[in-house]
């Protein structure tokens, strides 16, 4: 059957935005101009006619980007463009925060009211905004602009964060941290009528990764590159050590790279701490290899910070992974909120295509391999890896049933390897050390180093790299110590995700066997501290809306427990419990329960950790 | 015919272009005896079905009774409801054993008091947030697993904005009120309503409009989280969607969130009545193809027509003359000959 689509007419503007990505249509089965003698005997069908999909996450990016929102007409035309049918492609684009399937004016500016920027002025900076601006998603300033709150927004070593985009001809996207409330409307208001695209953003290494400015740090391995070279620059990398991993491992060749990841006992440093070595099994051919960037945990910026400063170690190491492998293909998924991450890393594919690096016959040695670049668009399940793959396919966002695995059954329905960010640069230290010296540090059941996120009340949050077996209390004196009053309440290991611990558990080796040992996970990095002058049920209420805004709604138990969870939550914060604490109580611990048994995939079934560890720490209500 | 077909040379047959070739042996599913056996323990019983059988089949297989709701057998599996949850030995969390393949060895407890906890949350959550009213069978399941809803709280009432939710984007109540997805019902045609305070998101007409069936694509999921809704684009009404009304996502509502106009006026009226009502079985008289029709009827009048999923020509689905074009049996005036100058 024909595909319906409206009787939306497309503007000019719409249909440029459309073949900004996907060129000038060739037919008019296509969506262009219809000519009888070259259409008429002809039609596209089948699988070809389908096979585009998976451009639909670029294109609604485009249009986006050009009109500040996705219009009908522009939805139309992209449908007609890549045969998809327009209510499925609404569904994906109003499946993403970043997407606005209403008009909107064309500045927006994000704010971050999540817990890392709350210690710091988050919510103060909301409020005045709101007397400024008017309520959240309010048009203002001659209906130019408006303002949203944000979940995190990965950039809590410079708490309170915002970040604005503005949509048009010429769109751009700046980065403003720390926010100041006195300048961050006027800011705004230049951005929101400047006409040249300016650089969306700057770093700096040393607010970043404060360890980087401590006398000896000579010991760094991940962050040994970050501040001291130019990260545009491909001989700058290769002058520090660049692409020397990858020749390495292309003359040893593919297993002995396997071999030695498998002996390195590397486990993932994305969150689930999976071994790399279980999933790197080449009997499975993997045809597709995925970079996880799309990090969106609260708390977590360490994948940003390397990406920004160092984006061709993040290239290297995927080249390495996917010759070894013989992947054919790899996709590098960045979150949308990571504009200069998504910038420098696109940057830093083209320069190693030309140089040589990526692309067909790899450095004279037969082998090819390509990535290619995808953004997130505002939904923390994105970072689930079968919803990353559905999202890379132009579906929704939703995760994938398991069994299959991805290595069975992955991105297209292929076996797909894939791997985080921070994971696969310590393939660069695995192939230049061996897998055998690389597992003789850290810890017996935690080999190598590690990246932690420090944030919240800390003297100087930041990444800090140190090995596995580093107590939390080291760690944190290795930030300055606590700030705020000085007098530490409570961590958050692990972001909303993760469990909270007390001080009196500073002691906790950071491995993975210690932290389950507390009944608390590493997840992804992230250490938050919380001063006693914290109100700790209000960061609860935040995770709890967080975990009911992300949750993408597929399954009962998430799309609803997460719900009735921040429902209870709030119940008793506002005294009104239902019988009474103690019977709303135990009704949250069979919200936890059932979201933790019987949700399809991580994010339902650890939204109530943070709550339960919570409660189970302190008495807060 | 074996004898004739003998008698037909060889070159003739191979020639004519009429008649497809085979090129090569035509495959045929092997016989269950021949397929391998694997064998999974139900509640302490060994039991062994062919490999590939779902554990929902092999609990059925076993004499429990699985519930079930974004199931269908004519559908691909979506397990999003997760109401089939069993548990797994060596498994960390619950799995839908409407999806999940047995494996050899696997032990399965489909009573657990795990499993009873998941499956009564699970209601309570759909019970206290959409109206189950239509839904003799989530109203069973509520009763069986002792399932409380109302201890949530009172349920939120009708509001008109959730076709314009945002992705990430929410009210924060003092939780005074259960969230619901409770909102006036959709009718924008005069065959069938829409009635998506009554939904619980099961997917399945979204898989009878597309692939699974009718490859219509006009309703999809949109939004996200609590604000997921089944939705054409940009929520235009159906008439401007890319609907054809074969009603085939009516016929696999679980909830009469979709239902027929005359079924929902007759509910509006008080005068829908199932003690009433009878089933008739029909063939359909437009086309060739011979669709079986389920007419049902209260009081000499047809108020819902169906397809029996087990039936091998249509599975369940109609198009919109079977489905909604029985008018014409109801015409009660004698002198009317049925053609417009009538």
């Amino acid at each position: 059957m024909d595909a319906h689509y409206t009787k939306q007419h497309s503007s000019a503007a719409e249909k440029q935005a459309v073949d900004s990505v996907l060129g000038a249509p060739d037919s008019g089965w296509k969506g262009g101009t219809r000519s009888p003698e070259r259409d008429g005997h002809s039609a596209v069908n089948g699988h070809a006619r389908g096979s585009e999909r998976h451009l639909l996450l670029p294109v609604l990016h485009a249009i986006q980007a050009r009109l500040g929102w996705i219009s009908p007409g522009a939805l139309n035309y992209a449908c007609q463009r890549l045969d998809v049918p327009p209510a499925e492609a609404y569904g994906v684009a109003s499946f993403y925060g970043l997407f606005s399937v209403t008009p909107r004016p064309p500045c927006v500016l994000h704010v971050c009211d999540d817990i890392a920027c709350m210690t710091r002025g988050g919510e103060e900076l909301c409020g005045k905004l709101e007397s400024q601006l008017g309520p959240p998603g309010s048009a203002s300033l001659a209906g130019k602009v408006t303002w949203l709150r944000s979940p995190c927004l990965g950039l809590c070593e410079r708490a309170p964060a915002a970040l604005m985009s503005r949509a048009g001809e010429k769109p751009a996207e700046k980065v403003v941290a720390p926010a100041s409330s006195g300048s961050l409307v006027s800011t705004l208001q230049s951005f929101a009528v400047a006409t040249i695209k300016e650089p969306p953003d700057h770093f700096e290494a040393s607010v970043s990764a404060p360890q980087l400015t401590h006398g000896d740090n000579s010991n760094l391995m991940l962050l040994r590159r970050i501040g001291r070279i130019d990260p545009a620059s491909l001989d700058d990398y290769r002058a520090h050590g660049g692409y020397d991993a990858l020749r390495r491992a292309l003359d040893r060749g593919g297993s002995w790279v396997v071999r030695e990841v498998s002996a390195s006992r590397l486990v993932g440093r994305g969150g689930a701490a999976f071994p790399t070595g279980k999933k790197w099994d080449p009997s499975n051919k993997p045809r597709y290899l995925v970079c996880n960037a799309d990090e969106s945990e609260p708390g977590t910026f360490k994948d940003r910070v390397v990406m920004e400063a160092d984006p061709f170690s993040v290239v290297e190491a995927m080249t390495i992974a996917g010759t070894a492998l013989g992947c054919e293909r790899a996709y590098l998924y960045v979150r949308g909120e990571y504009p200069l991450a998504g910038e420098r890393l696109s940057h830093a594919i083209t320069a190693a295509r030309e140089r040589g690096y990526l692309g067909n016959n790899i450095l004279g040695r037969g082998v090819d391999f390509d990535i290619e670049i995808r953004h997130g668009a505002g939904a923390y399940i994105c970072g689930e890896e079968t919803a990353l793959f559905n999202s890379i396919e132009g579906l929704r966002g939703e995760p994938r049933n398991k069994p299959p695995f991805p290595t069975q059954a992955g991105l297209f329905g292929k076996p797909t390897v894939i791997n985080n960010v921070e994971t696969l640069i310590n393939l660069l230290l695995i192939v230049q050390e061996g897998g055998e010296r690389y597992a003789a540090l850290g810890t017996k059941g935690s080999t190598g180093p590690k990246l932690f996120c420090l944030s919240g009340h800390i003297r100087q949050p930041g990444v800090y790299e140190v090995p596995f077996g580093t107590t939390l209390r080291e760690l944190i004196g290795l930030g300055g110590g606590v700030s705020g009053s000085g007098r530490l309440k409570a961590i958050l290991l692990g972001g909303a995700a993760g469990s909270f611990l007390s001080p009196d558990e500073l002691d906790t080796p950071l491995t993975f066997e210690g932290t389950r040992a507390v009944g608390a996970s590493l997840g992804s990095g992230v250490v938050m501290l919380f001063d006693d002058t914290v109100d700790l049920r209000k960061i609860l209420f935040r995770i709890a809306a967080f975990f009911r805004d992300e949750s993408c709604g597929q399954c009962v138990p998430c799309r609803l427990g997460t719900v009735r969870q921040e429902e209870s939550l709030q119940r008793l914060h506002h005294g009104g419990p239902i019988e009474s604490v103690d019977v709303e109580l135990s009704m949250l611990k069979e919200v936890g329960q059932v979201m933790r048994d019987a949700s399809i995939c991580g994010l339902g079934q650890t939204a109530s950790s943070a709550v339960e560890s919570a409660l189970r720490r302190w008495q807060l209500f | 015919m074996d004898g004739e077909k003998e008698k037909v040379p060889a070159q003739v047959r191979t020639v004519n272009p009429l008649v497809p070739v085979p090129r090569g042996p035509i495959p045929t599913v092997p016989p269950e005896s021949t397929r391998r056996t694997v064998r999974v323990t139900i509640d302490g019983r060994e039991i062994s079905v062919p490999e590939g059988t779902t554990l929902l089949e092999a609990t059925r297989k076993a004499g429990k009774d699985t519930p079930t709701l974004c199931y269908l057998e004519s559908l691909t599996p979506v397990n999003v409801c997760r109401i089939c949850v069993v548990e797994l030995e060596g498994s960390r969390a619950l799995v839908p054993a409407c999806s999940r393949k047995a494996e050899d060895g696997m032990v399965i407890r489909t009573d657990s008091e795990r499993v009873r906890l998941s499956r009564r949350l699970i209601l309570e959550f759909l019970a206290s947030s959409v109206d189950v009213s239509t839904s003799p069978q989530i109203r069973s399941y509520l009763e069986r697993y002792d399932a409380q809803p109302q201890r949530f709280g009172v349920p939120q009432s009708a509001s008109e904005g959730r076709d314009a939710a945002h992705a990430g984007v929410h009210v924060v109540t003092d939780g005074s009120r259960a969230a619901a997805v409770a909102q006036p019902t959709k009718v924008d045609n005069e065959l069938y309503v829409r009635d998506y305070g009554k939904c619980i998101l099961c997917y399945k007409c979204v898989e009878a409009c597309g692939v699974d069936a009718q490859n219509t694509f006009a309703i999809a999921v949109a939004g996200r989280g609590f604000d997921a809704r089944i939705s054409t684009e940009f929520a235009v009404p159906l008439p401007d969607s890319a609907c054809v009304y074969c009603g085939n996502c009516i016929g696999v509502c679980p909830t009469g969130a979709l239902m027929f106009v005359s079924e929902h006026n007759m509910r509006k009226a008080g005068t829908w009545d199932e003690s009433r009502q009878s089933s008739t079985d029909t063939i359909c008289p437009y086309c060739g193809v011979g669709c079986t029709l389920t007419l049902r009827v209260q009081d000499e009048k047809i108020v819902r027509v169906e397809s029996p999923i087990e039936n091998g020509v249509t599975h369940g689905n109609l198009c919109v003359k079977g489905r909604f074009g029985w008018q014409f049996v109801q015409i009660q005036d004698k002198n009317h000959n049925g053609s417009d100058a009538g």
